[in-house]
């Protein structure tokens, strides 16, 4: 093991040395690949963060090459797409890879920041990676949304108009706000140009920048496990925490395996389901925008119905808009609401567990709701299962202070 | 651990699966029955687009040179029975039926069909150009039943002849009177039978379909090798992981 | 077997999965770079763009020029005069490649004296062989400059005859570019397509 280890360790002479005179390259491979030791227990649920950046560099790569193509104006962009889709060699392929990526950036956040949930991965010392981790997720949901005007499609448009909208139910400032995002009196080409220059420069370079940083404030302190054990509180002779491996060669053997799965399942989507039945590439969307006639249902792509829903179980638009706002910021309070001393699921009492799968529960039903018409029973569930929501955060700081815990181990739990 | 992930799986499943019935819930539409491997058909349904539909409808974004590769159709072939406005093969399938025209003679521009089958659904179209019904309230003699008040003329009116609906009245419990479309009675014979009509349509939206994504086919092949590498890719890293591994613990 | 042994397959079985899914890897990225990096050539659109260009010569008078573009570049049709035609041959001495031995600059039926299907219709591009500026016409006759007529460049000075031939001594190293044209009929010529193709 310690000779897989030592590796890198030494500079081979020569070049290396030259490098490493001017760079602190080995000193960061040892630091953050090599001598990085993170648990050896990871399960299933700890891919998730791998995943995320692997679907980014996808976003990145095909998103170049579509702005090689497309063309942001409201007159071109539908027409630019389908040049992309059928003129453009191999420009189908690209296109899809973004927008199946697009859907699968927020399924694998979502089911990342459920590991956090589980594990207590926002606990302390670790409320700045979760912080972060939130100021990617606003990030991302910018980026979606600025992103899905660009086809210029109905749902395009009609979506971007209900959601700019919102921002008028602020008292006083809200119209002034609204023709301020839009750049016009209604959502118009200027619109479609300014969101194309966000989509494309300003929130990727953020996203980006706040991933590094997200990825610095985790080594500082260290992995968590799905035991929550610190396993720096166990160290052998030599320093090694004695429940950890180092990061290369374990956990990237480990996570190739996952991408590679994960690329199966993307890949079936891109190859076989690119719409995904209406999902991923909305049928309303192959219908160039048209000012004069709304579609039918106007829904937001699906990764933001949980939050639409609760946007529209509130009878009123701005109560309705700063309770949609408050259940995206409320997961941010995470690691002040939460009591328990301890981490891990695996450790809490019931209390804990039947209002997280509650939650998750409610979280899915919410986002199916959001897809439906609003009338009927469907407002009634969606206001039962608001309040649900609502309530896993708001009375968790007295519930998690009273959950019976099981003892933590001190050392980490292993199981294939 | 493995009982909460095999919940969210089983959820986020159901969810989708779930969704996807409650989507189509609109109205009852009969299944267009079309094979996209079948290039016959979509020969015969190129033959009937070009020379129904075309007066009116664009599908611009679609090359005759496209259509004839996957069509299996010659560069001859092509210039003789489709291209009636075009020249060369590279073009696409405009219409000579100016915009203004159109406005004035139907009210509305006849909408551009490549992307047809994609926005609205294969079965959309095969119920549409079958649901057509004598309305003597209409300027253009006909309404149809899966799209009310429609601007379009019974175009293939000589091939399925002219039938009428019947409408069913229901009383509601507080008196409210509502219509609904039971049937239709054919009131007058086309030169084709209704299998044959019925054919002749379903060609058509085949074509349709096909030309809202011309990559389908190419795509689906190609999948199949993508997942087979996948599949390799991951038994020989699956491989080198638990050797790695074999050493811990 | 002996710890040793075991220790022994264990490394090489771990050496060879490492490389087999080293070339595993590479080979699915190489794969992956494929239809990025085919992307960038020319789509259908440009192809569709950069067809063959019709240009009507039925009513060129001897010593007329025409431009036209094709894919973008400029493109010269000129109808010569006999006087024009004669005077070719004049001073081949003072051209770099009067036998136009340079091949990429004209198709082999070009690369004849007078570098053209038909004799009176010269058809080359526009653009000068040094850096690409648009050559300007000048058929004017002088003979104590020993010049009888042809295109001179206002960027640099390059100078090429009636046949689109570059004189020795100025900054263009080859002749003006003779592109792929044929004669549909006697008053039309399609430029942009070999006249051996169909």
């Amino acid at each position: 093991m310690a000779r897989i280890e030592a590796e890198i360790g030494t500079p081979k002479g020569g070049f290396l040395q030259w490098i490493d005179d001017r760079f602190p390259f080995t000193k960061t491979m040892k630091y953050h690949v090599t001598e990085y030791y993170a648990s050896k227990n990871f399960n299933f649920w700890y891919v998730f963060g791998v995943l995320a950046m692997v679907v980014l560099v996808n976003q990145l790569l095909t998103g170049v090459f579509l702005t090689m193509n497309y063309k942001p104006s409201a007159a071109e962009a539908f027409a630019s797409v389908e040049y992309i889709m059928r003129d453009v060699e191999w420009g189908w392929l690209i296109r899809y890879m973004h927008s199946t990526g697009a859907s699968f950036f927020f399924l694998v956040v979502y089911l990342h920041m459920f590991r956090a949930m589980l594990y207590g991965s926002y606990k302390k010392p670790r409320e700045l990676i979760w912080i972060i981790g939130m100021l990617i997720f606003f990030a991302l949901m910018a980026e979606a949304f600025a992103g899905y005007l660009l086809p210029w499609g109905q749902m395009s448009y009609w979506g971007a108009q209900v959601i700019i909208s919102l921002f008028g139910a602020i008292p006083v400032v809200g119209d002034a706000i609204v023709e301020f995002i839009r750049g016009d009196y209604s959502i118009s080409d200027i619109t479609l140009n300014r969101f194309f220059a966000l989509h494309v420069i300003a929130l990727p370079l953020t996203l980006v920048g706040l991933v590094f940083v997200h990825i610095v404030a985790l080594h500082e302190v260290g992995s968590n496990n799905p035991d929550g054990v610190d396993i720096k509180a166990n160290k052998g002779a030599d320093g090694v925490p004695l429940d950890g491996v180092a990061f290369h060669p374990y956990h990237t053997s480990k996570d190739l395996v996952a991408i590679v799965i994960f690329l199966m399942v993307f890949c079936s989507v891109i190859f076989f389901a690119p719409d995904m039945g209406g999902y991923f590439l909305e049928h309303a969307n192959f219908e160039p925008a048209n000012l004069l006639a709304t579609p039918e249902h106007i829904a937001p792509v699906w990764y933001f119905t949980p939050f639409y829903a609760i946007l529209r179980a509130v009878p009123d638009k701005l109560w309705g808009a700063m309770l949609m706002g408050g259940s995206v910021m409320l997961p941010l309070f995470l690691p002040w609401l939460d009591r328990s001393r301890v981490k891990s699921i695996r450790y809490r009492g019931w209390i804990y567990k039947s209002s997280l799968t509650c939650f998750a529960i409610s979280f899915v039903i919410l986002g199916w709701l959001g897809m439906q018409p609003a009338d009927g029973a469907y407002v009634l569930a969606a206001r039962i299962f608001a309040v649900i929501y609502f309530a896993f955060f708001l009375l968790m700081p007295y519930y998690t202070a009273i959950d019976k815990t099981k003892p933590v181990p001190e050392r980490v739990v292993y199981h294939d | 651990m493995t009982n909460k992930m095999t919940v969210v799986v089983v959820l986020t499943l159901g969810f989708f699966s779930a969704a996807t019935f409650a989507a189509g819930a609109d109205a009852e539409l009969e299944n267009s029955g079309i094979d996209p491997d079948n290039i016959s058909s979509l020969q015969r349904g190129a033959r009937n687009f070009m020379n129904f539909c075309s007066g009116c409808h664009s599908a611009k974004y679609v090359r005759f040179k496209t259509i004839g590769k996957y069509l299996e159709l010659s560069e001859q072939q092509l210039v003789d029975n489709l291209m009636f406005n075009a020249e060369k093969s590279f073009e696409t399938i405009n219409v000579s039926m100016r915009p203004n025209d159109a406005e004035r003679w139907f009210g509305t521009t006849p909408p551009d069909l490549s992307l047809m089958a994609r926005s609205s659904g294969a079965d959309y179209i095969y119920n549409y150009l079958k649901s057509f019904y004598l309305d003597p309230n209409s300027p253009t003699g006909v309404d149809n039943t899966v799209l009310v008040g429609t601007s379009m003329p019974h175009v293939l009116w000589e091939l399925q002849g002219y039938q009428k609906a019947i409408f069913a009245t229901h009383e509601d419990a507080d008196g409210t009177i509502t219509e609904h479309f039971e049937r239709f009675e054919p009131v007058t014979a086309g030169s084709m039978s209704a299998e044959d009509y019925d054919a002749f349509v379903r060609d058509t939206t085949n074509f349709l379909a096909y030309v809202s994504e011309p990559i389908r086919s190419e795509r689906r092949k190609l999948g199949v090798w993508v997942l087979i590498f996948l599949f390799f890719f991951w038994l020989i890293a699956a491989m080198l992981k638990k050797q790695i591994w074999k050493d811990v613990q | 077997m002996s710890d040793d042994d075991l220790d022994q397959i264990d490394r090489n079985r771990r050496h060879f999965l490492t490389i087999a899914t080293a070339v595993t890897g590479v080979a699915g990225a190489g794969l992956m770079a494929y239809p990025f990096l085919a992307s960038l050539k020319p789509s259908a659109r440009a192809q569709a763009l950069g067809a063959p260009v019709e240009v009507s010569i039925g009513s060129m008078q001897p010593g007329e020029m025409v431009r036209v573009l094709w894919r973008g570049r400029l493109v010269y049709v000129l109808r010569r005069t006999e006087d024009m035609l004669a005077r070719l041959n004049d001073n081949l001495d003072m051209l770099r490649d009067p036998n136009s031995e340079v091949v990429e600059q004209q198709p082999e039926y070009a690369a004849n004296d007078t570098r053209s299907v038909k004799r009176e219709f010269l058809v080359v591009e526009g653009s000068c062989t040094h850096l690409g500026c648009a050559p300007l016409e000048d058929f004017s006759v002088r003979p104590a400059d020993n010049w009888g007529g042809g295109f001179f460049c206002p960027c640099h000075g390059s100078k090429f005859d009636l046949a689109g031939r570059v004189y020795n001594g100025v900054p263009a190293p080859i002749n003006l570019r003779v592109p792929p044209h044929r004669f549909v009929r006697d008053d039309l010529v399609l430029i942009g397509l070999d006249a051996g193709a169909t």
